[in-house]
């Protein structure tokens, strides 16, 4: 967020807050841009999330302009407030994964393989497909394809919390199989 | 929704921004905080009634300044705070600025005192108390602190929060001095920081909790 942006967006965003709202939206879809960059540098991994938090930072912006002094960088303000979102979601998914916990605790049963990396995701293929499709669809796309309880019951239309118990179930009924296995 | 519709439709319901929006919050809450700390010295500690002679002693209007200077130092710094991408500054050390001073001066009392006399110069007669009373003062302010700063944007929420309680302190212990027998540097030096620190700790278990937006 350099110095010309600065220049840029300092009129129209002080035009925006004395309510001008052509400004604002112009303003809101360069900090929409800006924030797009932002958090797609920082969340490499859950590209999914960077629209979402993108939204969400703009709501925060928009909800709490007033706590903008015109006195000030708009830009430090701006990158502040993306900071913040990007640190809250952090903490909120880190919380979340805490939660998750007991269930990875079932896969330890993997840990003990001495298969090596490749034949256990085959293995895991073959002894996923004996599973329920209310248990396999929730831990391919919660365990293996990485995405959220909630996306996940989006795409299978299943419930969040019958998503949550297929995935608890379904690795449960996993390890037992594994446990069985010579 | 996709983010242009949100752009549209923020842009769409936003007016003008009250620019005395921050300023009377703040005033809200420091008015209402104060009068609750008052309520608390007049009904459960009861005002001093020889505040008239107390106030011919020098040290009376020290103490006073001593506390009022940590609310200030304090408040500037939550203001600060209290609004993304405002750096500290020198906000962080004029917090402490007070806190040293009294030290130096209770040094110096200690140091002139009759060795007999230094520990009662610490203690006073109401140690035990004192912590707990300036907490106890200082609740309505934090609370009503906490409630202004809810509707700004803390980026730094533990800071923010001890911050919020270092400010409940110091006006908590400007309005406990109504009811507070001791006027001895040493005592104010150790008795008065304590039951300062414990808003300010207070408030930084609160911040993470109550301050998240």
């Amino acid at each position: 967020m350099g110095s010309s942006i600065e220049e840029r967006l300092r009129g129209p965003w002080l035009a925006a807050l004395a309510g001008d709202s052509a400004a604002y939206a112009d303003c809101l879809r360069e900090l929409a841009a800006m924030l797009r960059g932002y958090y797609r540098k920082r969340l490499v991994s859950l590209p999914d999330e960077v629209e979402d938090l993108v939204q969400e930072t703009l709501i925060a912006m928009h909800n709490r302009r007033h706590t903008y002094d015109p006195g000030r960088p708009l830009t430090a303000w701006a990158h502040a407030i993306a900071k913040y979102k990007y640190v809250d979601l952090m903490r909120r998914r880190a919380v979340r994964d805490e939660l998750h916990e007991p269930i990875d605790d079932d896969l330890e049963a993997f840990a003990a393989s001495d298969h090596d990396a490749a034949d256990a995701r085959r293995d895991l293929r073959k002894l996923l497909a004996t599973l329920p499709e209310r248990h396999r669809r929730p831990i391919e796309c919660v365990k293996i394809e990485g995405l959220s309880v909630a996306e996940t019951a989006r795409r299978t239309g299943m419930s969040e919390s019958a998503v949550k118990v297929g995935v608890h179930r379904g690795l449960k009924a996993l390890a037992e199989l594994i446990r069985r296995q010579p | 929704m996709n983010t242009d519709d949100l752009i549209r439709t923020l842009a769409t319901g936003a007016g003008p921004v009250e620019s005395r929006a921050v300023p009377r919050r703040y005033a809200v809450a420091l008015a209402l905080g104060s009068l609750g700390a008052l309520v608390v010295v007049a009904t459960h500690l009861g005002v001093r009634n020889d505040l008239a002679v107390l106030a011919e002693l020098p040290m009376f209007w020290v103490r006073a300044a001593f506390a009022a200077s940590v609310a200030a130092t304090a408040f500037v710094a939550l203001a600060r705070l209290a609004r993304p991408g405002v750096p500290l500054g020198r906000a962080s050390f004029a917090m402490v600025a007070p806190m040293v001073a009294m030290w130096a001066l209770a040094a110096v009392v200690l140091v002139l005192a009759e060795p007999m006399m230094r520990a009662m110069l610490v203690l006073g007669s109401t140690w035990k108390t004192c912590p707990l009373n300036i907490t106890l003062v200082s609740i309505p302010v934090l609370v009503a602190v906490l409630w202004a700063i809810r509707g700004l944007a803390p980026t730094r929420p533990v800071m923010t929060g001890a911050t919020a309680g270092r400010l409940a302190g110091g006006i908590g212990a400007l309005v406990y001095t109504l009811h507070c027998p001791e006027l001895e540097a040493p005592f104010l030096g150790v008795w008065y920081v304590i039951g300062m620190a414990i808003p300010a700790a207070l408030g930084a278990l609160l911040g993470p909790r109550i301050l998240r937006w």
